[in-house]
């Protein structure tokens, strides 16, 4: 059985104006769609990458693994239990154990007045748990030094940071860790050593990763499968191999082609075309078809069904 | 070639602290030619957006240039003054910031922050410089330019923001853009537009770039020649392929090895141990010395070779020669 299981999951936010406004400017309420419909499944001990650009629902999705945000429909189930629906305190609290996260900017995500030590220890203090040398232990084996424990976030570099909030992530044990975009505010070098230790992790701890990021090349290194979102849409799952060798949706494909590389010198390609569309109201039918140059008349009317091609899934009624 | 359009000769850049002198960036000598966009590259602390500051002249007191000279079509600029400097600034060099939200002023139209930069350089009529605002939007490709000189900087996208800013930039027709990190706050898809944006308009009309980023990525799809920068020195200066394909540095050698590559597969990416030293803590020699695989004793008190523009490559004292992939 799949570790964590996302079924049909949907997030719609609220981005209405307060109500007087609305009254006097006689506007509608609106609601922002972040997730719409997207189904997956990551199985146990592999790494499962979400990428899409900004306001794609990548970030939202994590929050609801985690529960830092409900689904407005839809389910997310890990062991086959949905924390949001579950009633069961003692079922939900040993799940909930299961489950870290790391996020994106060190600098904003640890707590400034806090010894390093009792940010590490933090998960399992919280639930009363034996945090003897704990910190000392895990600070090692993200690669920094025991010493370090007593000291506070403001004396390492953002690289040491995030090992310090990996650190963190570990402490309770974790069998899923939702990274969202760990190495985006890091330098390519850093990046490099942090990526690195991730992996290694994920060997002796049996570590799952649901993987988040915007850049492409880095899932490619990390993921064992890619979820591609567009619009809060899943519109393409492949395995890294597949997706890169092998894109099947238009949106994939350009995606790719507008990635820079580093043996394109010179390369003269013409620019893909459009913006991403205003989540508000988004195009009928395909929410990529008004940029798409396969686009034909049944993408404007009719949202693609996922459909499996050659190991991928991909949601495009021209994908073939 | 030509004379260059910027030419950077053995620029310091000091900031007297209470604990000493800092120097982000410590005799850096490079020259952009017209038409051709030279890549800064570096990771933070490296000193790129410091040099870029210091040719504008926006370098934050107390940080000042210390020795060295910059001149933009052969007249020196780096001891000009207050309004002289000012008048230059627009009107030789424009500037294209990282976040294009903070870049432009949101209470003017964006006409209005158009025409008020070419009234303020050009001697041209009010009625001339609205035509040319249009025209300017229309040039980076914004849709219904003539209607839009009438909306605010918040009615745009990111994307559109940012070409704004060059607009903003080229109006006044500079001989040299400095372009510190302007893709970085922007997804994938919109980046490639700007880049594809910025050499369009360097190869039409003749603009020198220099293209600040940490991205070596956009450093291989848009720039001709590449300078790659360590704790405020030059580390290696060259033509864009040659760097990459066959580095001369062994930090450059390094960066390529841990940015993730198709080709090489899920193998553990090649990590350069250790991090950039800080400004107040520079090792003696070569400042990459502590990180480098292949130090040797020399490295330890020698700072290595200068780079002088169009002699040596690598400011190593046992560069990697290994022959350039065609």
């Amino acid at each position: 059985m799949a570790l964590v299981d996302v079924r049909n999951l949907t997030r719609i936010f609220d981005v209405s104006k307060p109500w007087l406004n609305r009254v006097v400017e006689r506007r509608q309420k609106s609601y922002l769609t972040a997730v719409s419909d997207v189904s997956f499944e990551i199985a146990e001990r592999s790494v499962y990458a979400l990428v899409g650009e900004s306001g794609s629902g990548k970030s939202t999705i994590g929050k609801m693994l985690v529960g830092l945000l409900g689904p407005s429909t839809g389910a997310v189930e890990i062991r086959g239990t949905d924390l949001a629906r579950e009633t069961d305190a003692a079922k939900v609290d040993a799940i909930r154990r299961d489950i870290q996260m790391i996020f994106q900017d060190p600098f904003a995500s640890l707590n400034p007045r806090w010894r390093v030590r009792d940010i590490i220890v933090e998960p399992v203090a919280a639930r009363g748990g034996d945090t003897e040398g704990m910190a000392e232990r895990l600070l090692e084996q993200v690669g920094l030094s025991a010493r370090d424990a007593g000291k506070f976030p403001h004396e390492f570099s953002g690289g040491q940071r995030q090992r310090i909030c990996i650190a963190r992530a570990l402490a309770s044990e974790p069998k899923l860790i939702v990274c969202d975009e760990p190495t985006s505010a890091l330098d390519v070098s850093v990046q490099a050593q942090v990526l690195n230790l991730m992996s290694d992790l994920k060997e002796s701890f049996g570590l799952t990763y649901l993987f988040i990021s915007h850049d492409l090349t880095v899932v490619q290194h990390m993921a064992d499968r890619i979820g591609v979102l567009y619009l809060g849409r899943l519109v393409e799952e492949a395995g890294p191999d597949e997706l890169f060798d092998d894109p099947k949706h238009p949106y994939t494909q350009m995606l790719l082609a507008a990635a820079p590389q580093l043996d394109s010198f010179g390369r003269e390609v013409p620019p893909p075309t459009g913006e991403i569309p205003d989540p508000i109201n988004p195009p009928a039918g395909c929410a990529y078809h008004p940029r798409c140059p396969m686009a034909a008349a049944i993408c404007s009317e009719k949202r693609p069904d996922m459909q499996d091609i050659r190991g991928a899934r991909v949601a495009c009624h021209m994908a073939e | 070639m030509s004379d260059p359009v910027l030419s950077i000769r053995d620029l310091t850049v000091e900031i007297p602290t209470r604990h000493g002198i800092l120097r982000p960036v410590s005799g850096v000598s490079y020259d952009i030619a017209a038409g051709e966009i030279l890549g800064v590259v570096g990771e933070s602390g490296a000193g790129k957006s410091m040099a870029g500051n210091a040719v504008i002249g926006l370098l934050n007191p107390p940080a000042h240039i210390a020795s060295g000279e910059i001149q933009v079509r052969g007249t020196r600029i780096d001891q000009l003054k207050g309004d002289a400097m000012r008048r230059l600034r627009g009107k030789e060099i424009g500037m294209v910031f990282q976040d294009p939200l903070t870049s432009l002023n949101p209470l003017l139209r964006i006409g209005d922050q158009l025409t008020e930069t070419m009234l303020a350089h050009l001697d041209i009529s009010r009625a001339e410089a609205d035509r040319r605002a249009v025209a300017a939007l229309e040039e980076v490709g914004i849709p219904g330019a003539a209607e839009r000189v009438g909306s605010y900087p918040h009615e745009f996208s990111g994307g559109m923001r940012q070409r704004v800013v060059i607009a903003l930039a080229l109006c006044a027709e500079p001989s040299l853009i400095i372009a510190d990190e302007p893709t970085t706050a922007l997804d994938v898809s919109v980046q490639a537009q700007i880049i594809a944006l910025l050499k369009k308009l360097c190869r039409e009309r003749g603009t020198a770039v220099m293209l600040i980023t940490h991205d070596m990525g956009v450093i291989a799809e848009a720039a001709d020649r590449v300078a790659v920068m360590y704790a405020g020195k030059l580390a290696e200066l060259g033509p864009v392929r040659d760097v990459i394909t066959a580095p001369h540095h062994p930090y450059t050698d390094g960066l390529m090895g841990s940015t993730p590559l198709a080709s090489r597969g899920k193998d553990r990416l090649h990590q350069i141990p250790g991090a950039m030293p800080r400004l107040d803590a520079l090792p003696e020699g070569c400042a990459f010395h502590p990180r480098c695989p292949r130090v040797q004793e020399a490295c330890c008190v020698s700072p290595g070779p200068r780079i002088e523009d169009g002699a040596g490559r690598a400011a190593c004292l046992f560069p990697l020669t290994r022959e350039a992939v065609a």
